[in-house]
């Protein structure tokens, strides 16, 4: 099963924001798209979660236009994670975890035991077991991301995509939820994600996807797109990609900003 | 926040659906023509049992073409207020709304007026009370979503709902100045006030009927209207459509706010204040908040005709006394709740 996007052309109001843009998603796959506030990261995957029409060129999923699929078809297939906020009402997590069965369940009813159950692996999967009982509205902002893929889990479906999963989280949460982006696409999902560090690439991803201004394109795997030319172009700045050795291995690689 | 067990929200259920019952034999028995216990159950193994006690007629009629009428219809009235004010908070993300404020309870009351003056059948008038509760919510939701960032839509709600709530208050007040002042006008003013005094057997399946289909939609929307709490982008990619749901769950609440509007008046707070308490007890999952609302809702507005009927000499008009005890009872809520709605 892949997601394959042909020359798409995306944006809103009648405004195209990016074209031409190219990419495979295979199970296992986790791509990450990298690129300038406000060039258009949020409507490319807006596009692909079918939230925004496209505006030409074509996506489909296992060999299906997407434009065909049905929203609760849609959702067993694609998973949104979004960054976390705060919702208006006091939900338990274990709430919220289960609206990630919603495509799974009847029209017109509520969740029966094996959602339940579904729900309660999803949260031991991501290891907060320790949250299910507490109110979603009171947890920290880490806490709640790692919910919301919780519920993303919960869901089923093939593919998640993450709108900047690390985006403000302290140090310590960042690398918490980069090991479980990790271990979910080791784990045969495929993932799309947008993020602010060219360092977690390394960490997490397969695939990078670079998307610059005036039409500035690039996607391959880390080592060849994370580059301190890439960089350059990308956030008009300059910059160094160094390995980080322990001893004679090479264990990370790292992005050093020179100011 | 209160923690919930199903243990002890099974508990919880069965006390919030005592109290309207036993509520309701109290009810039934006081007011300015006070009727015993014994004299009741004597009516009642008269009526029922083929019994053959003593009792004088004007019994009869109060308990059963009067009081009766009037306690079930304050039960439904406060019911519908209660679970329309809680869709509509779930649908707009937004625990600060309710009929009031969103400008259906005044679209509502200006229909109803409207048929008032063209001396409209009881059906006509909640027909073309509906279809104005319809325009002045979609009114609202058109201002805030057309005019509002995302961020800032609680704000341009209430905004909007204060405009077209003000709009058709003035439409009242035109109605109201070209009634003929004799016979409409009082019958309009009177009825604006919101009141039960007036209630009539006839009225109780006007009522009913109504809270029946709304509450069912309502209640079947459950999980969806959970789901859209998180917002319109995050319930679509979890496979709803979220127009369609939007519509019914709209379509419902307005159905409930109207029946109660045309035949009860304007009888403001109910529907904001009854679901927070609700929310309190059960919290947020609609599942438990719609059945919740509608209990705790008949409770207090019957607890408030009560005391609107026994007060004083003459019976005080029920929006005016809603107004008195929901809006200091609303600051209450305020400052223990400030955390979490």
């Amino acid at each position: 099963m892949k997601i394959e996007v042909r020359d798409l052309e995306c944006g809103y109001d009648k405004k195209t924001i990016l074209k031409n843009i190219n990419l495979e998603l295979k199970l296992g796959d986790s791509l990450c798209i990298l690129g300038p506030n406000g060039v258009g990261k949020t409507t490319l995957f807006k596009t692909i979660l079918g939230l925004l029409d496209k505006m030409g060129g074509s996506i489909d999923i296992d060999g299906r236009d997407m434009g065909s699929i049905s929203r609760k078809e849609l959702a067993k297939l694609i998973a949104y994670v979004p960054q976390a906020h705060v919702p208006p009402f006091p939900f338990k997590v274990l709430d919220v975890v289960s609206m990630g069965r919603t495509p799974h369940m009847s029209n017109f009813g509520g969740q029966n035991k094996e959602d339940a159950k579904i729900s309660e692996e999803a949260i031991d999967l991501v290891g907060i077991s320790y949250l299910k009982d507490e109110i979603y509205t009171e947890i920290s902002g880490g806490e709640r991301q790692m919910v919301l893929i919780a519920r993303a889990l919960a869901q089923q479906s093939q593919f998640l995509v993450m709108d900047e999963p690390t985006s403000n989280l302290d140090f310590g949460n960042q690398v918490k939820i980069m090991k479980i982006v990790k271990g979910l696409s080791e784990n045969g999902k495929g993932i799309i994600m947008t993020s602010h560090f060219p360092d977690h690439t390394f960490i997490a991803s397969n695939k990078v996807l670079a998307i610059g201004r005036d039409g500035y394109y690039k996607i391959g795997t880390p080592d060849e797109v994370v580059t301190s030319e890439t960089l350059g172009d990308l956030y008009d700045i300059e910059a160094k990609v160094e390995d980080v050795y322990e001893g004679s291995v090479r264990i990370a690689k790292v992005c050093v900003p020179s100011i | 926040m209160v923690k919930i067990d199903k243990k002890s929200l099974g508990l919880k259920y069965i006390i919030i659906a005592i109290i309207p019952i036993i509520l309701f034999f109290i009810s039934i028995n006081i007011g300015r023509y006070s009727v015993s216990l014994t004299e009741f159950f004597q009516l009642i193994g008269n009526k029922f049992l083929g019994r053959n006690y003593q009792i004088e007629d004007t019994i009869d009629t109060v308990i059963f073409n009067i009081r009766i009428p009037r306690v079930i219809v304050a039960i439904f009235v406060g019911a519908s207020l209660s679970v329309s004010g809680a869709a509509y908070q779930g649908m707009f993300k937004n625990p600060m709304v309710s009929p009031d404020i969103l400008g259906a309870s005044a679209g509502a009351g200006f229909g109803a007026a409207l048929g008032i003056l063209l001396s409209f059948n009881q059906i006509s008038i909640q027909i073309i009370s509906f279809s104005f509760g319809l325009i002045a919510v979609f009114l609202t939701y058109f201002i805030s979503s057309r005019f509002g960032r995302s961020t800032d839509t609680i704000f341009l709600l209430i905004l909007g709902g204060m405009l077209v709530g003000s709009l058709f208050q003035a439409f009242i007040s035109l109605t109201k100045y070209v009634a003929d002042p004799d016979e409409k006008l009082p019958a309009i003013t009177f009825w604006l006030m919101g009141s039960l005094s007036s209630v009539r057997l006839s009225d109780i399946l006007a009522i009913l009927i109504p809270f029946i289909i709304g509450f069912s939609i309502l209640f079947v929307m459950r999980w969806k209207m959970n789901v859209m709490s998180f917002g319109e982008e995050e319930a679509k990619t979890l496979g709803i459509n979220t127009d369609r749901v939007r519509i019914a769950v709209i379509l419902a609440s307005t159905l409930l706010t109207s029946a109660s509007v045309s035949r009860c008046g304007l009888i403001g707070w109910v529907g904001l204040v009854v679901p927070h308490l609700a929310r309190m007890v059960f919290g947020p999952n609609f599942k438990y908040l719609i059945p919740a609302s509608a209990l705790m809702g008949g409770t207090y507005l019957l607890i408030v005709d009560n005391l609107a009927r026994t007060m004083a000499k003459i019976e005080i008009p029920l929006g005016i006394l809603t107004a008195i005890v929901g809006a200091p009872f609303f600051i209450y809520l305020l400052m223990r709740a400030r955390k979490g709605w």
